[in-house]
């Protein structure tokens, strides 16, 4: 149906958590495809499962059953291929912003000059240009989540997984840095997963949505967007389509 | 600002200098009047004259005060040191591979609470009174706080911070070095200081058992001559020196700045 080509593929994954009392299942037969340079959101509910989805592809978690393939490749656990970009808190707080962009190249054991070189070219296009010596309890929420995104990039990952990036950024800094996004990801061409709970944002950025059920986590639907960017989030096309994906959307209890 | 700070650290040194002061006319009030007589408490300018002729006199006990110093130092050092590589690495494995935690955390929870000095009979019986015993036995003081805060401090590690360095490709080992072990220099530093306050402590009672010379040797010597000038001098000193490397450690702590993080 869609002649574009496939980065990733998710065949009927599911992941359950045994405990004493048996198995809680937390996605259940999850199958989508990824294309080529697409920027997918994941929507969901609060606590459906999306961060479990997310670890699982990117291979700090064994899924019980299903495949997931890059490209046509089969993953086993993690992948130089796929780069993650966490929720809060994950830049190294005693590395400063250039040690932490370099990381990615350095287990890799990429030298220093060549890897410097790659980290401020990304430092320089999330704008962080003049911060490369300044450590992450100096930087705002907003620019700790550049470094984080600067350090994904230069490792060069095939795939982007962005894990609710801005949730914990105030109104005002998010909706930059959702402009920011699309920028950098238009200037620097990348295959992105994006997961998200809020509407807006699934709708400002996504070429595609896929909508998941409440915990076990199911896809209920997907969405293609082919509203023109940049998206005016008042016009009636983008309030219409929110009002529908508002309606199928699981309410977390 | 600055000039403000500087301002203020001046008016703390000078109340620092008051209370000082102020021990030492105390201490001297009590010997000049008699109070307490000088066969126990010697006067403060006693002690001052002892101290210089104590310089280059190694009577009564058999050194001079300087050799005293080194030998002490030489002993606390050496323990000290062989205290905070294998504590440190130790608590590290022990805190990082479950398998080491397993094996090593039943024998470390029972010698944990043998305090320092009772290790010393033993000690006197299998290396006799030379410097292997005294390192022997300050190792043992400085040691269980180095494994105690290393092993805490790598088991703060956050489970983010390792997910990360998993995307990213890094093994096990690489993960330990990148992030288990500066995310517990801080935990880990707390355990040098208080490793050092304790070797140096337990450095003076070693001595006062098992020694032929140092500064706990002087003190125990000062009393059998019947020399209470030499015990408060000893004393003196190694109160000065424990808080001489206290501010050392402090200085280079605060060089480091960075790595103390925030959680």
């Amino acid at each position: 149906m869609d002649e574009r080509a496939v980065k990733l593929t998710l065949k009927n994954v599911s992941k359950t958590f045994y405990d004493r009392n048996g198995g809680i299942p937390a996605i259940q037969n999850v199958s989508f495809t990824v294309y080529d340079n697409e920027f997918l959101v994941i929507l969901g509910p609060g606590l459906c499962g999306k961060t479990v989805l997310l670890n699982t592809v990117a291979g700090l978690e064994q899924p019980t059953s299903g495949q997931i393939f890059l490209d046509s490749r089969e993953l086993h656990g993690t992948d130089p291929g796929i780069g993650m970009v966490f929720q809060k808190k994950a830049l190294f707080p005693w590395k400063t912003v250039m040690q932490n962009v370099e990381f990615g190249p350095k287990m890799r054991g990429i030298p220093k000059d060549e890897r410097r070189k790659t980290a401020q070219k990304f430092i320089d296009l999330v704008g962080l240009q003049n911060f490369e010596n300044s450590f992450p309890h100096e930087l705002s929420g907003g620019m700790k989540q550049r470094v984080g995104i600067a350090r994904a990039y230069a490792n060069d990952p095939e795939l982007l997984i962005l894990d609710e990036p801005f949730g914990a950024l105030d109104a005002q800094t998010r909706y930059s840095m959702q402009e920011e996004i699309i920028r950098i990801w238009k200037s620097e061409k990348k295959t992105i997963l994006f997961v998200t709970n809020n509407i807006e944002e699934a709708l400002y950025l996504g070429d595609r949505i896929v909508l998941l059920s409440r915990q076990p986590a199911t896809v209920k639907e997907t969405y293609v967007i082919d509203l023109p960017r940049p998206r005016d989030m008042l016009s009636p096309e983008f309030l219409k389509l929110r009002e529908k994906i508002s309606a199928n959307m699981d309410i977390t209890v | 600002m600055k000039k403000e700070k500087f301002l203020h650290r001046r008016r703390f040194l000078l109340a620092s200098l008051l209370t000082v002061i102020l021990f030492i006319a105390v201490w001297a009030f009590v010997v000049e009047t008699g109070l307490v007589s000088t066969r126990y408490l010697p006067a403060p300018a006693q002690v001052l004259k002892t101290f210089v002729q104590k310089l280059s006199d190694p009577k009564p006990e058999g050194s001079t005060l300087g050799a005293n110093i080194l030998s002490s130092l030489k002993v606390a050092s050496v323990g000290f040191l062989l205290a905070a590589v294998l504590g440190i690495s130790l608590g590290l494995f022990m805190g990082w591979y479950p398998p080491v935690e397993k094996f090593v955390k039943p024998v470390f929870e029972i010698i944990r609470p043998i305090p320092p000095v009772a290790w010393i009979p033993i000690t006197i019986m299998l290396f006799g009174i030379g410097f292997k015993a005294k390192v022997f036995i300050i190792f043992f003081g400085g040691f269980i706080p180095c494994v105690i805060n290393a092993y805490t401090g790598i088991q703060l590690t956050s489970r983010t911070l390792i997910q990360v360095a998993r995307t990213y490709g890094a093994g096990s080992w690489k993960i330990f070095w990148a992030v288990g072990v500066p995310s517990s220099v801080q935990m880990i530093f707390a355990g040098v200081r208080i490793a050092l306050g304790v070797s140096w402590t337990t450095l003076v009672a070693a001595e006062m058992l098992a020694a032929d010379s140092g500064l706990g040797y002087m003190i125990l010597m000062g009393r059998q001559f019947a020399r209470p000038d030499i015990i408060v001098l000893g004393m003196l000193i190694i109160g000065g020196i424990g808080a001489l490397l206290s501010v050392v450690l402090m200085r280079i702590e605060q060089r480091m700045e960075h790595w103390r993080m925030k959680r």
